[in-house]
């Protein structure tokens, strides 16, 4: 008797599922909360209800995408709300040079705030929590000063087509979001960028030593990550027509993270599950709506994500213990 | 061992004015980045009191010391807990948390005022710790359930932040409100806990152990340091810390408000990486601490001198200091490395 087959017991494979869980659980959860919702919550499959979905996870999903690339890096970015909030409050600064100009320049505000926690993490040496921190506390202040703290309607059409049109009768927010998603899949799965990226989060010193420009490649993993918040910014500043620096992105990094880290792409780097990552924002925005249905209170759908969140790390944890 | 140098006398000279200079590069950038937070706090506050008539009044020091006080405590426990290498991101929930509680439990007197709180918040902290400790789960991520379950928590029981209930005993808003030799009675609790910090941190065992276990956790397991109970101690004492921060917050303001304390917890943060303790954990002090809580409190004051500015420049200046001071620090940690 060996010890394989002490682990080929008949019945229920227990390390199997151990291994299967984090990674996929995630889609299981939805399913199941899907098949709970079609049976118990009236209207749930109501084109209007899952449009409504959509439209509100797609920001999260967003950001959630450049998070789960830094988070490959062994990293973290805690800036991405306050890049929205930047991006908001320059649209309507430059909305009167068309509206190219103005998502533009939002674009370049997020290209420097990623310049910005890039340089800080991977040349001064700063851990990324703390040189994001920085953004974070600094970049709202900055959007409010841009605002003079106040709230600006936005009138433009071809902005607020970005944010409330319809495209082949779905919305413009889940054509981008759905694009970008492929984007960054791609860039994950199929190219040099992808791989060295992963290679930085799994084994930073073997990863220099193999020649990889480590330093450029983090600069531009967290300038992604800030690009991918300001576009999340301009959407929301076009879905809800008007600008409120102080309110847009507030607490979105809480909701990114949580989505990565249910997704099953581990905190410790090395590995990104971009699909993974849609499926934890879908999820975490199913628990809510189911929630919300059911007419419980919001604050035990906080609890709720608080249990969800420990039982997906809880899951990853064991295989990364070696 | 045989003499290498046979004649000792110029080699080992020079090698002595060496080693002389080494440790002096390396004594005063481990100062600097020890009190450097106080040099700066010393330059803000002379700049204030020569800036602004009004900052010099002794009021107006009492005011910046009791609206620092809540975030004094709460970085407090924050400086533990990044001394083990941990973080907590629950303080900030934890925090209104505990204010909330402590304004309910007021109706039965003042102490059960100012327990409440401390039991509710010491249980999430015990919970963090365990997690922590026992599960090896990220401290970052075990914290970041516990912020949005605290904050769960709290909405429950205010109805979804609809219900503020009110202080109810006398005694306890006088604490808030009251003052002993022209100084709120906040900060001289504040006072006594940051000297029973300072002891525990300098001069007790589980002190030692808060730095072996952030220094290295398998050299302080060898060593026999109980590395798993340091740390679900750390985390409950940061608990501990926010209910009572809470509860010295209710008393002032008579109320347990659901609305504050949102990014409390990266300002705790904040000020414990400005006061010089290294995010790697192993280093740090309780000094630091006091002067970066200090720094903000007094940025925040200039910013309500000059009047008509936006609290947006707050903010704003708050996150430039913190880049400003961190980069600093790690070119300082650098310099020592390398002399």
């Amino acid at each position: 008797m060996t010890s394989e087959s002490v682990a080929t017991r008949p019945g229920i494979d227990l390390a199997r599922i151990r291994a299967w869980l984090p990674a996929y659980g995630v889609y299981a959860a939805i399913v199941l909360l899907v098949l709970y919702n079609v049976a118990f919550t009236p209207n749930f499959l109501a084109w209007s209800n899952l449009r409504i979905q959509l439209i509100q996870v797609a920001p999260v999903v967003i950001v959630a995408l450049g998070m789960a690339l830094v988070i490959g890096t062994e990293g973290i970015d805690l800036s991405v709300g306050s890049v929205m909030a930047l991006a908001a409050a320059l649209i309507p600064l430059y909305l009167g040079y068309g509206v190219v100009a103005a998502i533009l320049i939002s674009l370049i505000a997020g290209v420097l705030v990623g310049l910005v926690n890039g340089t800080l993490v991977a040349r001064v040496g700063l851990q990324p929590i703390v040189a994001t921190l920085a953004l974070f506390v600094g970049g709202r202040g900055l959007a409010l000063v841009i605002s003079g703290g106040q709230l600006k309607d936005i009138r433009n059409d071809d902005l607020i087509f970005l944010g409330s049109g319809d495209f082949l009768g779905l919305p413009m927010l889940v054509w981008i979001a759905a694009l970008l998603v492929l984007v960054v899949a791609f860039i994950v799965r199929r190219t040099v960028f992808g791989r060295r990226l992963l290679a930085i989060g799994g084994n930073r010193p073997a990863t220099e030593l193999a020649g990889v420009p480590v330093k450029r490649v983090l600069i531009t993993v967290y300038v992604i990550c800030s690009v991918l918040a300001s576009i999340a910014g301009l959407l929301a500043v076009a879905r809800i027509q008007s600008s409120d620096a102080s309110a847009v992105g507030l607490l979105i990094e809480l909701s990114a993270i949580t989505a990565v880290v249910v997704g099953g792409t581990p905190l410790t780097g090395g590995r990104v599950r971009v699909l993974g990552t849609v499926a934890g924002a879908l999820l975490m925005q199913l628990v809510v709506a189911t929630m919300i249905k059911h007419n419980l209170p919001s604050s035990s759908t906080e609890m709720v994500q608080a249990a969800i969140i420990l039982v997906a790390v809880y899951a990853a944890r064991e295989r990364k213990s070696r | 061992m045989t003499p290498i140098v046979s004649d000792p006398e110029a080699p080992t000279a020079a090698v002595a004015a060496d080693v002389r200079r080494a440790e002096r590069t390396d004594r005063i950038v481990s100062l600097v980045q020890r009190q450097g937070a106080l040099a700066v706090l010393i330059v803000v506050v002379l700049v204030a009191a020569a800036s602004f008539p009004n900052f010099r009044s002794f009021d107006n020091a009492a005011t910046v010391l009791v609206a620092a006080a809540p975030l004094a405590l709460i970085a407090l426990g924050m400086t533990f807990v990044i001394i083990t290498g941990g973080i907590d991101l629950s303080v900030g929930s934890l925090y209104v948390l505990g204010g909330v509680v402590s304004a309910y439990a007021s109706q039965w007197g003042l102490l059960p005022a100012f327990l409440a709180p401390l039991v509710v918040c010491g249980l999430v902290g015990v919970l963090n710790g365990i997690l922590i400790a026992y599960t090896r789960m990220a401290p970052f991520i075990v914290t970041l359930a516990a912020l949005l379950g605290a904050r769960g928590l709290m909405r429950a029981i205010s109805d979804e932040g609809s219900t503020t209930y009110l202080v109810k005993s006398d005694a306890f808003r006088s604490f808030g409100t009251g003052s002993f030799l022209g100084i709120g009675y906040p900060v001289w609790l504040v006072v006594v806990v940051f000297a029973l910090g300072m002891i525990l941190l300098a001069r007790t065992r589980f002190g030692h152990a808060v730095h072996a276990v952030g220094g290295s956790e398998d050299a302080a397991a060898l060593m026999g340091i109980a590395v798993r109970r340091t740390k679900v101690w750390v985390y409950v004492m940061s608990g501990l810390l926010a209910g009572l921060a809470g509860a010295i917050n209710a008393a002032k303001l008579g109320s347990g408000v659901t609305v504050l304390g949102i990014g409390l917890e990266l300002d705790a943060i904040a000020a414990v990486v400005i006061g010089g303790t290294l995010l790697t954990g192993g280093a740090g002090t309780i000094t630091g601490t006091i002067a970066g809580v200090l720094l903000l409190g007094v940025i925040q004051n200039m910013i309500n001198q000059v009047g008509n500015v936006p609290s947006s420049y707050q903010q704003l200046i708050s996150g430039a200091f913190l880049a400003v001071v961190v980069v600093a620090q790690t070119y300082l940690a650098r310099l020592r490395r390398v002399t």
